[in-house]
């Protein structure tokens, strides 16, 4: 009789007791559940105004790109899975340039404004592929950005090649990385709790199965809107606010970094778990800062990290992690060896 | 004019259909969406050039070795990569995209542009044809096109292999009973959208420089002739292919050259409103109704 | 004006003609049983009437109005309801947020009727359909409920979604006699409550039991029509049951 080993994981008995019975009866059981919610809460908040100037910049370009990513996981988990977030990104901040450019109106109306705008035309040009599923929306998606590129390329709107320059900048960056902050916490609170609410249901029932709404008396184009105009809206506060942060807007919002860059973020940190993205997008925001001296080559390390969490962490970082803090993990003697089944 | 509409709809439809037919074989049999087919087309051609070039070896020598190692690059991203992710369709997507924006930034990291990378035509001069002047590459070009097709058509119509093909494409499971190894088929329908891919990039790419944009082209192309034609659908893609080919003859023609680039995705998204499931696609009703 | 009447429907799939050109009607408070071997067209029957295909041709007259062609939510909403044969819940949710999807519709809001939480309303309807309220089984998510408990959830979804005209789609098929046997008396119910119900079902003991009237289709033709004691007597119809000619 052999004897081989398996790894067992057991639940620790903290989080058995608080997964089913809110009940918590010592600071430690407390500690337990609250660190982990607490850490990048206070973390973030820590780390945006202690950190030198230079990395302020990066901070606001992470909190953005978690945006970015929110609203990609937002989206896939109505079964709208997009490869072209940078459409969004761009719409929304060629409508706040052009608001703020062409018709002159202060940063504080062209955001908003362009954000709208944005998220009316991203429904409107989607809409068209609604009636897709799965793989097949996904590929329109990801092509649709890259010929409007192309439109603005050899049409020569919206200064073309050139862009549109001199936008008016914000007032200053402590503001821009408060402004930031507020916004990602406000799209992650309010997808979580969008979601978790009865109405959110519809939406992730969207992806269960689309047929099973229709058959509920729901129109299944209605709500798919409904996903784009929330997700596309968010991306195009994005785009909105980062033309503002760099005062200029090019064809670049159209490039595939900008859808890539949500996606990566979503499955290394987990698709599906809101939590995920944002934790990716904190990992691969500085990542890609660190790595701008490599010029082209950081897109490259991207989707090479893409490609490699894909295959061989599918769940994610998150979900692991999140694995590893609540189970013990040990190896047992398992007599007579692990049976087949 | 009107001819050179004509002739020039023409060539421009069979370039798009030669690039679109790699992509679209892959996908109607193994249900895979070779989303790294720009990079493969960009590949095929840089292979092609330095073989030509940098290492002085003949051109079809060159050509053909470029062609090989770009077939077995998909039948290893299949082996390697897709096997690991089968039945998801997502990841499958992420992963192949994820390869082809690996290929083409690096190409473009290493610095591939310019009037150097440039592969020369197979013959000069050119040919009078109803009146109009085309360069013997692109008739080179339109005869590879219509006899890949052809053979295509024999393939998988008249062979033991094409059978096993179109078994996998219409039932995956049923095909495993009656012993076609799915896995087999599908690494050797990825091998073959790669070779359809290298293929039409040395016979396309003399035409112009060799460039990572160009790449991406190719891509929104494809997909765009495959949307528009129906994504496993053959007759769909040439169907399509004439369609946007002739379009864009046209409003280049007549309307103006820059709005060239906005005909497919004018196309595209029509075509998607009245027929989700494009021209030919093999309407699942079902799902293209919800 | 009979209350449901199709004319002529007819669909093909390519080469297949799956209905060929079927008319038949309904009355108000009827339970028509439609019966047929495989591949005989039913599913594809009840798709063209609840709006999940559209017919090449003919009508489909709801209550005097043509709803052929129509979107499935519209129709739904008018007050036809259907369950599918390949059961269709929602994984990720829990068995009663399943119910609350529904609860959302127009026609709940129109209808009135549900008045409270929609959680409660959502387990009380559960509840009445067999699942234990004070078990766990109705907070489980779908993914892991056994199939009995997914073809209760969706019988009541239509409930839910208080419809008049329900096309359950092969209810029966891969449950227990037992459950069955449970489930039998609420399709009673819900005739004596008024509600008109298509049937299709291969269990033709249990059927004929509680339908009205029996249809039946063979190749996408309709080839009987009757009482279910005419129809066990008709010999064409063992025919195609059986292909012998008896
Ligand atoms: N979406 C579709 N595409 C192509 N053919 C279809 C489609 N749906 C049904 N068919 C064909 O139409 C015919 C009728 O199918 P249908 O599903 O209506 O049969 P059924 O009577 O419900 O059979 P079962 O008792 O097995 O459920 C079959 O030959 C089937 O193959
Ligand atoms: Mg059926």
């Amino acid at each position: 009789m052999s004897t081989e080993r398996r790894k067992e994981r057991i639940d620790r008995p903290i989080k058995a007791v608080t997964d089913d019975i809110f009940c918590l009866s010592s600071i430690r059981e407390i500690a337990y559940l609250v660190i982990p919610r607490m850490l990048p809460v206070v973390g973030l908040l820590l780390l945006a105004f202690l950190v030198p100037p230079y990395w302020r910049k990066v901070m606001v370009i992470t909190f953005v790109m978690g945006m970015m990513a929110l609203s990609w996981d937002f989206m896939a988990s109505c079964g709208l899975t997009s490869l072209g977030q940078a459409l969004f990104f761009a719409l929304g901040a060629y409508s706040a340039g052009a608001a703020n450019h062409y018709l002159g109106l202060p940063i504080y109306l062209s955001i908003p404004l362009g954000t709208l705008i944005g998220a009316v035309i991203s429904t409107a040009c989607i809409y068209p592929t609604l009636g897709l599923r799965g793989i097949y929306f996904s590929v329109v998606t990801l092509i649709i950005p890259l010929m409007l590129m192309r439109v603005v390329e050899t049409t020569g709107i919206f200064g073309g090649t050139e862009g549109i320059t001199g936008l008016s900048p914000f007032p200053g960056i402590i503001v821009t990385i408060a402004l930031s902050m507020i916004a990602l916490w406000i799209t992650f609170f309010g997808l979580r709790r969008l979601i978790d609410s009865d109405y959110g249901h519809i939406f992730v029932a969207l992806k269960d199965n689309d047929r099973a709404v229709e058959a509920s008396g729901l129109s299944i184009r209605w709500f798919k809107v409904q996903a784009i105009f929330i997700g596309s809206g968010i991306c195009c506060f994005c785009g909105a606010f980062m033309t503002h942060y760099y005062m200029s807007i090019g064809m670049s919002a159209f490039a595939v970094d900008l859808s890539i860059f949500p996606i990566a973020a979503s499955v290394v940190g987990g698709m599906g778990t809101l939590v995920g993205p944002l934790l990716g997008a904190i990992i691969l925001g500085p990542l890609s800062e660190a790595l701008r001296a490599f010029g082209s080559f950081r897109v490259v390390i991207y989707a090479a990290l893409l490609g490699t969490f894909i295959v061989m962490l599918p769940e994610g970082l998150f979900p692991y992690l999140a694995r590893k803090y609540q189970q013990i993990e040990r190896w047992v003697e398992a007599p007579g060896g692990i049976s087949e089944d | 004019m009107l001819l050179s509409v004509l002739v020039y709809g023409f060539i421009n439809s069979v370039i798009l259909a030669m690039v679109a037919l790699g992509f679209s074989i892959t996908f109607g049999i193994s249900r895979v969406a070779n989303f790294s087919h720009g990079g493969f087309y960009i590949l095929g051609g840089i292979f092609t050039w330095y073989g030509l070039i940098k290492l002085g070896m003949p051109y079809f020598l060159s050509a053909g070795l470029s062609i090989i190692i770009i077939g077995a690059l998909g039948a290893l991203m299949y082996k390697v990569i897709l096997i690991r992710l089968r039945g998801l369709e997502l990841s499958e997507v992420i992963a192949t995209l994820s390869l082809g924006i690996v290929i083409l930034e690096l190409l473009r990291g290493l610095g591939v542009f310019g009037y150097e990378f440039r592969n020369p035509v197979f013959m000069d001069g050119s040919v009078d044809i109803l009146g109009v002047g085309v360069g013997i590459q692109r008739i080179i070009i339109v005869c590879a096109g219509a006899l890949l097709l052809i053979l295509l058509h024999f393939f998988v119509h008249h062979t033991k292999m094409g059978l096993a093909f179109r078994g996998v494409a219409q039932q995956e499971h049923t095909a495993l009973s009656v012993g076609i190894n799915p896995d087999l088929v599908s690494m050797l329908s990825l091998a073959m959208g790669s070779v359809m891919c290298a293929l039409s990039a040395v016979l396309i790419l003399p035409l112009g420089v060799i460039s990572v944009d160009e790449g991406y082209d190719i891509l929104i192309k494809a997909l765009a002739v495959c949307i528009i034609g129906g994504l496993e659908s053959t007759l769909g893609v040439l169907v399509a292919a004439f369609i946007i080919g002739y379009i864009e003859v046209l409003t280049s023609m007549y309307i103006s050259s820059a709005l060239t680039s906005v005909v497919p995705l004018a196309c595209m998204l029509g075509i998607l409103l009245v027929r989700p499931s494009g021209i030919f696609g093999k309407s699942k009703e079902i799902e293209e109704r919800v | 004006m009979e209350y449901l009447k199709i004319e002529n429907l007819r669909k093909t799939f390519g080469g297949v003609v799956a209905v060929d050109n079927i008319s038949f009607e309904v009355e108000q408070g009827a339970l028509l049983g439609i019966i047929g071997p495989n591949g005989s067209g039913k599913t594809t029957t009840v798709n063209l009437i609840t709006g999940f295909l559209t017919p090449d041709s003919g009508k489909v007259m709801f209550k005097g109005r043509d709803i052929a062609g129509l979107r499935a939510s519209k129709i739904t909403n008018l007050g036809i309801g259907r369950t599918f044969q390949m059961v269709k819940p929602f994984y990720r949710l829990p068995a009663f947020k399943n119910l609350v999807v529904p609860l959302f519709s127009p026609r709940v809001k129109r209808m009135g009727g549900h008045y409270g939480e929609k959680d409660t309303l959502a387990l009380d309807i559960l509840e009445d359909i067999g699942f234990e309220r004070d078990s766990a089984v109705p907070y489980k998510p779908a993914s892991i409920l056994p199939h009995g408990y997914l073809k209760r959830l969706e019988m009541a979804r239509v409930i839910a979604l208080q419809s008049e005209l329900i096309v359950f789609d092969e209810l029966y098929s891969g449950l227990t006699l037992a459950e069955v046997a449970s489930i039998s008396p609420m399709i009673e119910k819900l005739i004596e409550a008024g509600k008109t119900i298509i049937m299709v079902e291969h269990r033709l003991k249990e059927l004929f039991k509680i339908a009205h009237r029996v249809m039946v289709l063979d190749q996408g033709k309709k080839i009987a029509e009757g009482s279910p004691r005419e129809i066990m007597k008709q010999p064409s119809v063992k025919k195609a049951y059986l292909g012998v000619e008896l």
